[in-house]
C-alpha cells in the first residue's frame, strides 16, 4: 500500500466509481466530491497528494476550481489531473495557463489515468 | 405584358423546377397556399420582404424573379466583383461578359454564390459550437458516459479474479450507461440533423420566441384590428412550447398592441406612405414617441414597408432583448454584436438621436440608413439611477458611389468578421483563421 490520498471531484456516478476502483486496487486512497461549488474548501480540508478534476461540474467549473487553487500558496504546486469532454485545443490552453499538471480528454484509457496519477504524484515528490 | 408583370409566373417556374409544391412553398413563407396562387397568377403584386423570402426558399436572386435570368446574372458578376476587392474588375463590362460569354458568366455567378453560401454556413457552425449551450451540454453528455463505459468495459476486460460482487455491480454500470448513451446520442442526432433552419434557431427561448414571430413575418393582424388579445394568439401558437419563450412573446405581444392602440393601422400607414419611413419625421407628425414609431415601423407588412425595415432593442449590458432581422444585415444569433453599430453609440448619449449611414463588412454592398435612439426605462425616483434600452432601425437603402467615403463599417460580431485592425475587436475572427 503507499497510503497516497487521491481526491476526484467529478459528478458522473459510475466514472466516479470505475476510478475508485482502480485506483484503490493500486493502494491509493480515494476520496470522491461531486460539487463544485464547495470544491476549493475540500481540497484544502482533505490535503490529497493529487486531484482528479473534471472540467465541466455542477456549481462551478473544473477551470475556475483550478484558478482558485492555484491562488492558494500551498496548493500552487498540487497536482492536477484534469478530466474534459472538451478536447479542443484552446480549452488546453486555457487549462495550462491556469496551472494544470495534466489534461486529459474523455473518454480516457484506464492505463492512461494509472500512469498519469502515478507520474505526477511521483514527480511531486521529488525534492 | 409589362416585365415586372410576369414576377409570378418566374415563381411558379423557379418553384417547379425545384420541385416544390405550392402548399410547401408557402407554408415556409408563411402565406396561405391560396395567397401565393393569386401571387403565381400574377393577380397580386409582389415585392419587399416576401419577394426576398421566396428568393431565399427557391434559392435564387429576387431579381431573377423580379427581371429575369440575365439581369440577376449580371448583378451577381457586380457583386462578386465588389467582393473581390483588390482585384481590378471591369464591372462596367459585366452586361457584355453575360451577353459574349454567358456560360462562363454563369460559373462565376456560381462560384460567387457558392462562397456565400458557405461562409454563412461557417458562420452558423462556427456560432453553434462557440455559444450553443445545448450542444456543449449534449457533448458533454455523450463523451463523459462514453468515458463511463470505456473505463468500466476495460476493468471487466483486464481484471484478473475480478470478485463476483464487483463484477455485477460493473455489468449493472455498463448496461446503464450504454442505455444512457443510447439515448443521449439519439437526442443529439436529432438536434444535429434537424437542418430547419428555424428549428435550429429554437435552442433557447429567446430564440424560440423570436422563431415564432419570424414565423408570422412580426405583423399581427389580429392585434391591429383590436380583434385579438396577446393571449387569444398565445393560446393558437402551437410552434411555440416553452413557457420562458411564451413569456418573451408575451411581453413583445403587449407592446405590440399598446403601439397599435396608440398608433392605430390606418392613421400610421397612411402617413408612412404620405412622408416617408424617417421615424423622427413620423413621430413629429403622429406626436408619439420615438422608440413606438420605430416598432410600428418594423411591425409593417410588406406592402406598407416595401423593402422591410430592421429593428434591434437591448439593454445597457448589450443583450439583444428583440431582433428583427433585415435582408443583407447579418445580427449575431450568439455572442455579443458588433460595438460600432450606431445602436450603441445612442447607448453612450442617452435621449439624443443617431443616425448613420452603414455597410457591414465582408457581407456584400448592401448599404442600410440606421436610426437609434437609448432611453430610460419605467419610471424611477429622485434617487434611483435609471435602466436605459436602445433601438435601432435599419433601414435597407439604395447603395450611392457618392457615399462610400463616409459610410460607416460595421461588423456583425467579432467572430464571423473579416475587418482588420478593428480597434472594437474582441476575439480573433474565424475568416482568418484559416477558414
Amino acid at each position: 500500500m503507499n497510503n497516497r490520498n487521491v481526491l476526484l471531484i467529478e459528478d458522473e456516478p459510475n466514472i466516479i466509481e470505475a476510478i475508485r476502483f482502480l485506483l484503490t486496487r493500486e493502494g491509493w486512497s480515494v476520496t470522491a466530491h461531486s460539487n463544485g461549488a464547495d470544491a476549493v474548501s475540500v481540497v484544502q480540508a482533505a490535503r490529497p497528494d493529487l486531484v482528479i478534476l473534471d472540467m465541466m461540474l455542477p456549481g462551478k467549473s473544473g477551470m475556475d476550481i483550478l484558478r482558485e487553487l492555484r491562488a492558494i500558496a500551498d496548493l500552487a504546486k498540487l497536482p492536477v489531473l484534469m478530466l474534459t469532454a472538451r478536447g479542443q485545443s484552446r480549452d488546453r490552453d486555457m487549462a495550462e495557463k491556469a496551472g494544470v499538471s495534466r489534461f486529459m480528454t474523455k473518454p480516457f484509457s484506464n492505463a492512461e489515468v494509472l500512469k498519469a496519477v502515478r507520474d505526477l504524484v511521483a514527480q511531486a515528490s521529488r525534492p | 405584358m409589362p416585365r415586372d408583370s410576369l414576377t409570378g409566373a418566374r415563381i411558379r417556374e423557379r418553384r417547379s423546377i425545384a420541385g416544390m409544391r405550392q402548399a410547401d412553398l408557402a407554408r415556409q413563407i408563411g402565406i396561405s397556399a391560396s395567397y401565393l396562387n393569386l401571387i403565381e397568377h400574377n393577380r397580386r403584386r409582389i415585392g419587399g420582404k416576401l419577394l426576398v423570402e421566396i428568393a431565399r426558399v427557391l434559392n435564387v436572386e429576387p431579381s431573377m424573379l423580379t427581371e429575369g435570368a440575365e439581369a440577376a446574372l449580371i448583378a451577381t458578376l457586380r457583386e462578386a466583383a465588389a467582393d473581390a476587392g483588390a482585384v481590378t474588375a471591369e464591372t462596367d463590362r459585366a452586361d457584355e461578359l453575360a451577353g459574349r460569354f454567358p456560360g462562363w458568366a454563369e460559373v462565376l455567378a456560381l462560384l460567387h454564390r457558392r462562397v456565400a453560401s458557405l461562409e454563412r454556413t461557417v458562420e452558423t457552425l462556427s456560432d453553434r459550437l462557440t455559444h450553443d449551450p445545448h450542444l456543449a451540454a449534449s457533448l458533454h453528455e455523450v463523451l463523459s458516459t462514453a468515458a463511463a463505459i470505456r473505463s468500466t468495459a476495460s476493468i471487466l476486460a483486464e481484471t484478473d479474479g475480478l470478485e463476483p460482487e464487483w463484477r455485477d455491480r460493473f455489468h449493472r454500470n455498463l448496461n446503464d450507461d450504454s442505455r444512457r448513451l443510447a439515448e443521449s446520442s439519439k437526442a443529439l442526432v436529432g438536434y444535429l440533423d434537424d437542418n430547419d433552419t428555424s428549428e435550429m434557431q429554437r435552442g433557447v427561448p429567446r430564440e424560440e420566441a423570436e422563431a415564432f414571430l419570424a414565423a408570422r413575418g412580426h405583423h399581427f393582424p389580429g392585434l391591429e384590428s383590436g380583434e385579438q388579445s396577446p393571449d387569444d394568439i398565445l393560446r393558437g401558437a402551437k410552434d411555440l412550447a416553452g413557457r420562458a419563450a411564451r413569456h418573451i412573446v408575451r411581453d413583445i405581444l403587449l407592446q405590440y398592441q399598446q403601439d397599435a392602440q396608440a398608433l392605430p393601422f390606418d392613421i400610421f400607414s397612411a402617413a408612412l406612405s404620405r412622408l416617408g419611413p424617417d421615424p423622427a419625421v413620423l413621430a413629429a407628425e403622429l406626436r408619439a414617441d420615438l422608440p413606438a414609431v420605430m416598432r410600428r415601423l418594423a411591425a409593417m407588412s410588406d406592402e406598407h414597408m416595401p423593402g422591410g425595415a430592421g429593428l434591434v432593442i437591448v439593454d445597457a449590458a448589450g443583450s439583444i432583448l428583440f431582433r428583427k432581422p433585415v435582408a443583407g444585415f447579418a445580427l449575431p444569433r450568439f455572442g455579443a454584436p458588433c460595438p460600432l453599430w450606431p445602436l450603441f453609440l445612442a447607448l453612450s448619449r442617452p435621449l439624443v438621436q443617431v443616425r448613420r449611414r452603414i455597410t457591414q463588412v465582408g457581407r456584400g454592398t448592401a448599404h442600410f440608413d440606421c436610426l437609434a435612439l437609448a432611453w430610460p426605462q419605467g419610471t424611477t425616483g429622485y434617487s434611483d439611477h435609471p435602466l436605459y434600452h436602445a433601438i435601432m432601425l435599419v433601414l435597407p437603402v439604395r447603395p450611392s458611389e457618392a457615399e462610400r467615403d463616409s459610410l460607416l463599417q460595421v461588423g456583425s460580431t467579432c467572430r464571423v468578421c473579416p475587418r482588420p485592425a478593428c480597434p472594437a475587436r474582441r476575439e480573433p475572427s474565424i475568416l482568418r483563421e484559416g477558414f
